[in-house]
């Protein structure tokens, strides 16, 4: 049994203009079925409003569907007393790291999560020392977040989630502000945290590049997931991914050019070294 | 015609315990009608140097130059200066106010003192220039998706007819298609109507693809002023910098090492093809 599972999810926005007259419905959501196993780093990807945003906000349950089921630890997210045990055991970290910090001094706003749900002092601080070694931000414990670069701030974020002890961390375009390094050194922390913790990553984004890590990619589109697969299955269809306004690596689609220009390389190429292996055998 | 910082110095808070030199003897020259990009990391400098263009800040020391005249001399009309230097501030459709898409890109203009006739037919250009299609026009802005609230906030500022056009990171959190389609507009603006355009971006590639030079800053100064080829070579300091060269750079230094004769500086995924091509042919 996976830990996030979604049977038959639906969700509709409604629009309500005036008294009396018939909302507007917009489908976000439409017959998505997941299966999310323990341990697993998934990605998703998709255009602006294909659902991707609609779909994490189910996950810990700021959504409630308006058809079918989503469990996360077998827990129903429309059962209301249930709804602060699932976001203990779903985190997430959104796009601005500036709208997540509320803290003055770094450790302050890790602890912040734990200390609202009653942890005892001494559990708090161990859970913060931890959460700030796993993010590799030790070192700024006591430094003001507001000093510190895109990166880190989105790091600090992430050891706020995970102060929490989350089983699954949701990261909802996480990488979208930050410059190159900002970027390397977030996704790493993600990756650690998904290989050393076992944390089950969901990473929502935009970046192709990082997603060529992930066990499993998601592709969605006006609200249903249209592609899924290895990343390698997935960035094989180039041009599918195309018509959907998405992309490939730009090693992908160096090498998808090359082969449709008759040099002899196998499809779904997505690291440099592979590319260069295949070129200079 | 251009736009000039010359020796700019920015301090931030002076004289205190948070005196910050955000710029140090910055100087950079814009002639009419140039493509240009600004790199750097988080910090760099960069948005405090933009905002230097339109006079929405005053340089510590230093002088700022648009056509010739020193925009901080006495008498100066700075209001009609930011017309001439529009200025798309980061994740700009926050700053979407009104109660339909074409009203809210009418404020600039009829801020300018054009008559509302004026005003809606400069909206209905800027609004077709950044690609977006008619039935939104009379919708509250709020109702648009990501990608369309971003078109209306830069068709807002295009709708004054800048003569220059700055744009902070105006693709972040776009899908690939709509951050191709805003820089292929763009792009198109640069080409028609001779705008000068620069723009500041996080992602090398697209400034590889689209820019005729590049500008580096590095903790206030300008580390690298030059066509997107050679900052590219210089790829391992901008790495020290917290920046990186475009993934074709890499793949192309990765040939090179095996020992197969590509051009290394190929930085987008045409000119890489092509070099490959032309290295395998020969081998």
């Amino acid at each position: 049994m996976g830990i996030i599972r979604a049977a038959k999810l639906g969700f509709d926005y409604f629009r309500y203009e005036e008294e009396g007259k018939e909302p507007e419905v917009t489908r976000a959501i439409d017959d998505v079925n997941l299966d999310i196993q323990a341990g697993q780093f998934i990605a998703v990807l998709g255009h602006n409003g294909s659902g991707k945003s609609t779909l994490a906000k189910h996950i810990n349950g700021l959504l409630v569907p308006t058809e079918g089921t989503l469990w996360v630890d077998n827990m129903d997210t429309s059962q209301e007393e249930d709804v602060w045990k699932i976001r203990q055991k779903a985190g997430m970290v959104f796009q601005n790291p500036d709208n997540q910090i509320i803290g003055s001094v770094v450790e302050e706003d890790v602890g912040f999560g734990p200390e609202n749900i009653g942890v005892p002092t001494d559990e708090i601080w161990r859970r913060v020392d931890e959460s700030l070694r796993a993010t590799g931000m030790i070192a700024y414990r006591h430094h003001s977040p507001n000093k510190l670069s895109g990166g880190q701030k989105q790091r600090v974020a992430i050891a706020g989630v995970m102060a929490m002890r989350p089983k699954c961390i949701v990261l909802d375009e996480p990488t979208a502000m930050l410059d190159p390094n900002g970027r390397k050194e977030v996704l790493k922390a993600v990756r650690e945290l998904n290989e050393k913790e076992g944390v089950t990553v969901i990473l929502i984004t935009h970046y192709m590049e990082e997603v060529v890590f992930a066990d499993k990619v998601f592709v969605m589109d006006q609200g249903r997931v249209v592609m899924q697969g290895t990343p390698r299955e997935v960035f094989s269809r180039v041009e599918e991914l195309k018509a959907l306004r998405l992309d490939v690596p730009q090693v992908t689609l160096l090498a998808y050019e090359l082969k449709q220009a008759g040099v002899d390389i196998p499809d779904g190429i997505l690291t440099i070294e592979e590319l260069v292996d295949a070129l200079c055998q | 015609m251009s736009v000039e910082l010359r020796d700019v110095t920015y301090t931030y808070s002076p004289g205190t315990a948070y005196e910050m030199h955000a710029l140090e003897h910055v100087s950079v020259e814009i002639p009419n009608g140039q493509f240009v990009g600004v790199i750097g990391h988080t910090g760099s400098g960069k948005s405090t140097m933009v905002q230097h263009f339109n006079g929405l800040i005053r340089p510590t020391s230093g002088n700022v130059f648009y056509n010739g005249e020193d925009i901080w001399q006495e008498g100066y009309n700075l209001r009609e200066l930011r017309s001439h230097v529009g200025l798309v501030f980061q994740y700009p459709e926050h700053q979407l106010f009104e109660t339909d898409v074409i009203t809210d890109v009418c404020f600039g203009p009829k801020n300018q003192g054009l008559s509302p006739e004026e005003c809606r037919e400069r909206a209905r250009e800027a609004l077709k220039h950044v690609g977006l299609d008619e039935r939104f026009y009379e919708k509250s802005p709020f109702e648009l998706s990501g990608g369309q609230k971003r078109r209306v906030a830069i068709a807002g500022v295009l709708a004054m007819n800048p003569s220059f056009l700055i744009l902070d990171e105006p693709t972040a959190g776009l899908d690939p298609k709509g951050r191709d389609e805003i820089l292929d507009q763009l792009a198109l603006l640069h080409e028609t109507r001779g705008i000068s355009v620069m723009l500041v971006s996080h992602s090398m590639e697209d400034i590889a693809r689209y820019v005729e030079r590049i500008i580096v800053m590095n903790k206030g100064h300008v580390a690298f002023d030059d066509t997107p080829k050679k900052v590219f070579s210089h790829y391992k300091e901008l790495e020290q910098m917290g920046l990186a060269a475009p993934q074709m750079t890499y793949i192309m230094h990765a040939l090179k090492e095996r020992g197969m004769d590509v051009d290394v500086t190929a930085t987008t995924v045409e000119e890489a093809k092509a070099s490959v091509l032309k290295a395998l042919n020969h081998m």
